[in-house]
C-alpha cells in the first residue's frame, strides 16, 4: 500500500501552482490578444503622420477631419449610406418573415420542428460564399443584375435565420397559456398578437435585428457577388482603399465603427439585461 | 385559436426553399456544365492542376490551423471564466463580445498595423535585439494565422461559456472533496464538459475561415492564394462561371463533411459529457 502523499504526487504529476499559472497567466494573457488589436486599430487613428507607423507619431484628428469632408470622401460618404439603407433593409426583411415563422413554430409539434427548423437554419454554417455565388447565377438566369435591391433579398435570406434563432430562443420561455388567455377573454387574433404575443417576444426580436444589422453592415461575401459597381458598400471600400493605398482614413473609418459597435453593445446590454 | 402554427413558417421556408436552397441545387447544376458538355470535367481539371491542388490543401491547413489556435487561447479563457467571480465574469464576456461585433474589415486592417514593418511586433524585435533590422510579417502563412486566430477565437469562447455557465460547481467540488487535484479536474470533469462546446465552435471558424475572403487577401496577399480567392478570380476576372460553381460546390462538400463529422461525434455518448 502506498502512502498518501504518494499517492497524490500520482494523481497530480503537475503541481497545483502551475496550474493556476496557466489559468490566470495564460488565460489573461490571450483575453489581451483577443483585444489588443482592438486598441491598436483605434489608437492608430489619431495618429498625426502619414503612414501606419505604431506607436503613432503624434496625436491629431486629421485623418477624422479628412473622412468626414464631404467632398475629399465623398464615396466612403456613399458606401456609409448604402450600408446603413441595406442593414436596415436587411433587418426590416428579417422581421416580416423571421418573426411569423417564430410565432408559427412556437405552436408546432416536437417532431414537425425537429423537420424544418434545420432547413430554416442552413443559411447560418453553410459557406456564405458559395451562396454569394449560386445567388448571382441565378438572378442572372432570371434576368436580375446585381443591385442594392439583390444585396438586401441576399442579406435576408443569409442573416435571416439570426432573428429566427434569436426570437425562437425566447419564444420557447413564453407560456402558451398567456395567448390563449387572451383569446378566452374575447381578443381577436389580432390585438392577441399586438398585446400580448410581440410585447413578449421583443427581447429577442431586438437581439436578431442587432444582430442582422451588425452582419449586415460588415458583410462582404454576399455583397461581393450581388451587389452593382454604383452600390458600393462600406467594406467593400474599406478593402478597396486597403488594397490601393493604405489609406490612414481607413484607421479614421475603424475608429468610428468601434465607437459605433460600443454604444450599440452598451445599449443591447441596457434593453437586453432585464430579461436574463 | 389555430390549431397549426404552420402557416406562419410557410414564408419564411419558402424564403428558404426559393432563395438558398434552389440556387444551392442550380449551383451544382452548373458545376457539371463544361465545354464538351455535361460531365465532370471542372472537377477534373480543378483539381488535376497542381496550383490548385496545392491552394486546397492550404486552405485546409489554414482551417486547421486556425482551428487548433484558437482552441488553444480558447480553453485558457473559458478557464479564466470557470474560475472567475460575477463581475469578471461580465468582463470576459463584454471583451469577447467587442471584437466579434467589431468589423471583419476593421480587424483585418489592425493586423496590418501590426504584422507591418513599422508594427509594434518588429519595432520591439528590433528594440531588443532580436532581429537585425524591421520585418513584415504581412503576406506570410504565421501572419495570417496570427490575425486568423484573434479574429476567429469569440468563435470558440463563446460556446464554452455558455455551457460552462450552466455547469454547477458542485461537479468540481466533488472532484475535489474525491481528492482529484486542479488538473484531474480538467481532464476529467471540465473538458468533457467542454467538447460539446468545442466541436459547435470548431464548426463556426471552419465556416468562418472559409469565407474569410477580405482578410485572406489583405494579410496572405498575393503569394498565399486560398480557395474563397480562388472563386472570387474565377467570377470577376477569368468570367468562368461553371468552374467557379465546382470550387464552391467542393468548398461546400468539405464544410458539410465535417458538420456531419462533428454532428456524429456530439451524439456520441461515450465521448461526450452531458452538460
Amino acid at each position: 500500500m502506498r502512502s498518501s502523499s504518494e499517492n497524490r504526487a500520482l494523481e497530480n504529476p503537475l503541481p497545483a501552482w502551475l496550474y493556476k499559472a496557466f489559468v490566470f497567466g495564460f488565460g489573461s494573457l490571450s483575453l489581451i490578444y483577443l483585444v489588443a488589436p482592438i486598441v491598436i486599430a483605434i489608437t492608430m487613428s489619431f495618429t498625426a503622420g502619414q503612414t501606419l507607423k505604431y506607436p503613432p507619431e503624434g496625436f491629431s484628428l486629421r485623418w477624422y477631419e479628412a473622412l468626414f469632408d464631404p467632398v475629399a470622401s465623398g464615396t466612403e460618404h456613399i458606401a456609409a449610406f448604402n450600408s446603413l439603407k441595406i442593414a436596415g433593409l436587411a433587418v426590416l426583411g428579417s422581421l416580416l418573415f423571421a418573426v411569423p415563422a417564430t410565432i408559427g413554430m412556437a405552436r408546432m409539434k416536437r417532431s414537425a420542428v425537429g423537420t424544418i427548423e434545420p432547413l430554416l437554419l442552413a443559411p447560418l454554417v453553410l459557406p456564405s460564399l458559395a451562396y454569394g455565388l449560386a445567388a448571382l447565377i441565378v438572378a442572372n438566369f432570371v434576368g436580375f443584375q446585381p443591385s442594392l435591391w439583390l444585396t438586401v433579398a441576399g442579406h435576408v435570406v443569409v442573416f435571416g435565420p439570426l432573428m429566427y434563432r434569436a426570437a425562437s430562443v425566447v419564444a420557447q420561455g413564453i407560456n402558451p397559456s398567456l395567448a390563449e388567455a387572451s383569446i378566452v377573454m374575447g381578443a381577436t387574433w389580432f390585438t392577441t398578437l399586438r398585446r400580448v404575443t410581440l410585447p413578449l417576444l421583443l427581447p429577442g426580436i431586438l437581439a436578431g435585428a442587432f444582430l442582422v444589422f451588425i452582419q449586415s453592415l460588415d458583410n462582404v461575401s454576399v455583397s461581393l457577388f450581388l451587389a452593382d459597381a454604383r452600390t458600393t458598400v462600406l467594406p467593400l471600400r474599406m478593402f478597396a482603399l486597403i488594397e490601393e493605398s493604405l489609406d490612414v482614413r481607413v484607421a479614421a473609418m475603424s475608429g468610428v465603427l468601434i465607437c459605433l459597435t460600443l454604444i450599440v453593445l452598451l445599449v443591447a446590454r441596457r434593453v437586453l439585461a432585464p430579461s436574463r | 385559436m389555430k390549431a397549426s402554427g404552420f402557416p406562419y413558417v410557410i414564408p419564411m421556408l419558402l424564403l428558404s426553399v426559393a432563395f438558398f436552397a434552389t440556387p444551392l441545387a442550380v449551383l451544382i447544376g452548373f458545376s457539371f456544365i463544361g465545354p464538351e458538355g455535361v460531365g465532370f470535367h471542372n472537377y477534373a481539371r480543378f483539381l488535376g492542376d497542381a496550383f490548385n491542388y496545392r491552394v486546397l490543401i492550404n486552405t485546409a491547413k489554414l482551417g486547421l490551423q486556425t482551428i487548433v489556435s484558437t482552441t488553444l487561447l480558447g480553453v485558457p479563457i473559458a478557464l479564466l471564466y470557470w474560475h472567475s467571480g460575477k463581475t469578471a465574469r461580465q468582463v470576459i464576456i463584454f471583451l469577447t463580445l467587442i471584437p466579434m461585433l467589431t468589423s471583419n474589415v476593421v480587424r483585418t486592417f489592425a493586423w496590418i498595423v501590426i504584422l507591418g514593418r513599422q508594427g509594434p511586433i518588429s519595432e520591439t524585435f528590433v528594440a531588443l535585439g532580436l532581429a537585425e533590422r524591421p520585418f513584415t510579417l504581412m503576406s506570410t502563412e504565421l501572419g495570417l494565422v496570427m490575425a486568423m486566430c484573434q479574429i476567429d477565437l469569440p468563435l470558440i469562447i463563446l460556446p464554452l461559456i455558455a455551457i460552462l455557465s450552466r455547469i454547477p460547481v458542485t461537479y468540481t467540488e466533488a472532484a475535489q472533496v474525491s481528492g482529484a487535484g486542479p488538473w484531474r479536474i480538467l481532464v476529467t470533469v471540465l473538458l468533457p464538459m467542454m467538447l460539446p462546446g468545442l466541436l459547435a465552435g470548431w464548426i463556426l471558424v471552419f465556416a468562418s475561415t472559409s469565407a474569410s475572403f477580405v482578410t485572406q487577401a489583405v494579410i496572405g496577399g498575393a503569394r498565399n492564394i486560398y480557395v474563397p480567392q480562388l472563386i472570387y478570380r474565377e467570377v470577376g476576372t477569368l468570367f468562368d462561371w461553371p468552374m467557379a460553381s465546382a470550387i464552391a460546390v467542393v468548398l461546400l462538400l468539405s464544410t458539410g463533411i465535417l458538420l456531419v463529422a462533428m454532428t456524429m461525434i456530439s451524439r456520441h455518448r461515450r465521448l461526450v459529457g452531458h452538460a
